[in-house]
């Protein structure tokens, strides 16, 4: 049957229910878009009278020495999975929806803390090294600061970020609850490899253990090799001193690798034959399978996480108030390397159009993507899939669930029941512009 | 600049490689060395075969009237668990239970249904618990609770006593239940 051509149909869409050709954003193309009815003209009643206000006729407020954003900005803050600090783990997820560009700023980037927030003094923090090395050594925040440093941008991902979408049905959630356990920095330090180096390693060592000075003193096992490749011990974020909650006055920066393992407030670096198996390693951070996968066994030492993308608007809370032209906007990364490529579709992935990526494009950082669309008015399916440079690309929600399974029943939204979910999310947008998350 | 002081740079430069043993003479080499004694102090980690487990020793019965008194206002009595654990909640884990681990479902894993090692769970007690006042307990203390819980959970018989020697031979039923999810990362 031949597809009826919809009003809609222009030259610039470049994929059904009113995706647009990427060019439209790029400028080169912006004759066409006004020439396809989107000028001036299609915006209807004239604009308000210009008015003088009250700001532009009095002395604006004092200067603080510390900027804070904006009272009408007062809504862009985390949410707190454990806002009475309760005897658990403290909680805060970035709002994706609210922010834009590749940088999650420090205030809003995402943290996880077992047992409080530790109010360390830099003068009186140490970093040991030591275990399979010839020269075992203790190094002050100082003594690091004059070693040659670099920057570099890594997104920072929970495993178990993204977990509510191993539930059976689609949680009514915003973004920020789903996905909000991910966030982005530059981050800049010293690379590890170059400490190891000066300590001697012992050809015996194959991983090291990583230990934080904070309560817990939260330990992962990561393979040597990592730590000879990209691994930083971070003492900026952002060009600031480590924010308390990620880390300060140092951290372990292992770019693409499960958050967790990326150890803050990191004291103690020990190289050993073989992991550890903790806690961490044992029982949190593991991936049980459906049944009949796997051999019935559980996956462990998920190190990297993989290829992912979501639309950050619109997204659920982001209703559309009218027909008309939005930008499509959203994150995509791999903790392989570089994102090449992201795709757009507006109707459930029956039809798809390749989105723009900001330039520049980092590895295992976050790449921003956007693309034009013109919502008709109708219902449609808003999905982002992402590419990287190693081949990988992201599941759908159908493919991802045939390997990984999903969860018989719907877990509560900020449970962990299992880690490393990293398939296409879904918003559906309905006739009156609500978004709502759905499976597609 | 003239010849001789360019050899005397020259020579400079040689004297110094000479006497610099590290390979980089680049490298600011600001650490300072640390001796055994004080690195006894902060080296906590316990490797998965029991290697670094410290003397002491400990029973269940040792065990639980420290676990009452440490442990029980967060993991629930006897270690099964709090209301919100127990729902799958962000909580202090349920330690004890009889229930079977569920695929798919991380929220179903405890100690006895999923762990791969026994000595791990030495190490978690020591760095981290309690909760409010880590690093507080003795090692024989340590021991003390991690027989309370292994033995609660069925996994070892309730008189047996947990040390150094004991612990690495305590068989986790769940030992072959994992398989690295990036073979080609794991070091060989």
């Amino acid at each position: 049957m031949k597809r009826r051509k919809s009003p809609d149909d222009t030259a610039d869409q470049a994929a059904s229910n009113g995706v647009l050709h990427r060019r439209a954003l790029l400028g080169a193309s912006a004759a066409a878009v006004v020439g396809a009815g989107l000028g001036p003209a299609a915006t209807g009643a004239a604009a308000e009278p210009l008015i003088e206000q009250p700001w532009g006729l009095q002395i604006g407020e004092d200067t603080p020495a510390y900027q804070v954003p904006s009272k009408f900005s007062k809504n862009i803050v985390r949410t707190l999975a454990n806002p009475k600090f309760e005897p658990r783990s403290s909680i805060s997820r970035t709002p994706h929806h609210l922010l834009e560009g590749s940088t999650t700023p420090n205030g809003l980037h995402f943290t996880i803390n077992h047992t409080g927030i530790p109010d360390i003094d830099p003068r009186a923090h140490r970093l040991l090294i030591h275990g399979l090395v010839k020269h075992p050594q203790v190094f002050t925040l100082d003594a690091l600061l004059r070693y040659p440093t670099i920057s570099m941008a890594a997104f920072m991902e929970c495993g178990g970020n993204s977990a509510p979408l191993f539930s059976p049905t689609p949680i009514q959630a915003d973004l920020q609850a789903l996905h909000g356990l991910s966030s982005c920095a530059e981050w800049t330090g010293v690379k590890l490899s170059v400490l190891l180096d000066e300590c001697g390693i012992d050809p015996k060592a194959k991983w090291f253990i990583a230990e934080g000075a904070d309560a817990p003193h939260l330990m992962r096992s990561v393979p040597l090799q990592k730590g000879l490749d990209d691994a930083m011990i971070a003492f900026y974020q952002n060009g600031e001193p480590l924010m308390p909650g990620n880390g300060f006055p140092m951290r372990l920066v292992l770019p693409g690798f499960e958050g967790n393992l990326n150890i803050k407030f990191l004291r103690r670096i020990k190289l050993v034959p073989g992991p550890a198996m903790s806690f961490w390693e044992s029982q949190v951070y593991t991936e049980p399978m459906p049944p009949n996968k796997n051999d019935g066994k559980s996956f462990n030492f998920t190190f990297i996480n993989e290829v992912k993308s979501f639309i950050t608007r619109p997204s659920p809370g982001l209703d559309l108030k009218q027909p008309g032209i939005y930008e499509i906007s959203g994150i995509a990364y791999s903790g392989r390397g570089k994102i090449t490529k992201v795709m757009v579709s507006a109707d459930g992935g029956k039809s798809w159009a390749e989105a723009a990526l900001q330039a520049p494009v980092q590895t295992k950082a976050f790449t921003r993507f956007r693309l034009p669309w013109r919502w008709s008015g109708g219902p449609a399916i808003l999905q982002s899939r992402a590419w990287d440079d190693h081949g990988a690309y992201q599941p759908t929600r159908a493919e991802f669930v045939a390997q990984r399974g999903q969860l018989d029943s719907e877990p509560a939204v900020t449970a962990f029941r299992n880690h490393h979910f990293n398939a296409v999310t879904s918003w559906s947008v309905d006739s009156r512009g609500t978004v709502r998350h759905v499976y597609a | 600049m003239s010849m001789r002081s360019r050899l005397a740079i020259l020579f400079c430069l040689a004297a110094g490689a000479a006497f610099a043993a590290p390979p980089n003479l680049q490298s600011p080499h600001l650490g300072k060395p640390v001796s055994a004694e004080d690195i006894k102090r902060w080296d906590i980690d316990i490797q998965a075969d029991g290697a670094f487990l410290p003397p002491g020793s400990g029973t269940a019965a040792q065990g639980a009237p420290l676990f009452a008194e440490k442990c029980s206002a967060c993991h629930g009595d006897g270690g099964r668990g709090t209301d919100l654990a127990k729902r799958g909640l962000p909580a202090p884990p349920v330690l004890v239970s009889d229930r079977k681990f569920k695929p798919i479902d991380g929220s179903t894993t405890t100690i006895a249904n999923f762990w791969p090692y026994a000595p791990p769970l030495f190490d978690y007690i020591r760095r981290a618990m309690p909760w409010n006042e880590p690093r507080t307990l003795s090692d024989n203390q340590v021991y003390a609770l991690t027989a309370y819980i292994l033995a609660e959970s069925k996994v070892i018989d309730a008189k047996q006593v947990i040390n150094a020697q004991s612990l690495p031979k305590v068989i986790m039923p769940n030992r072959n239940g994992f398989r690295p999810r990036f073979p080609d990362m794991m070091p060989r």
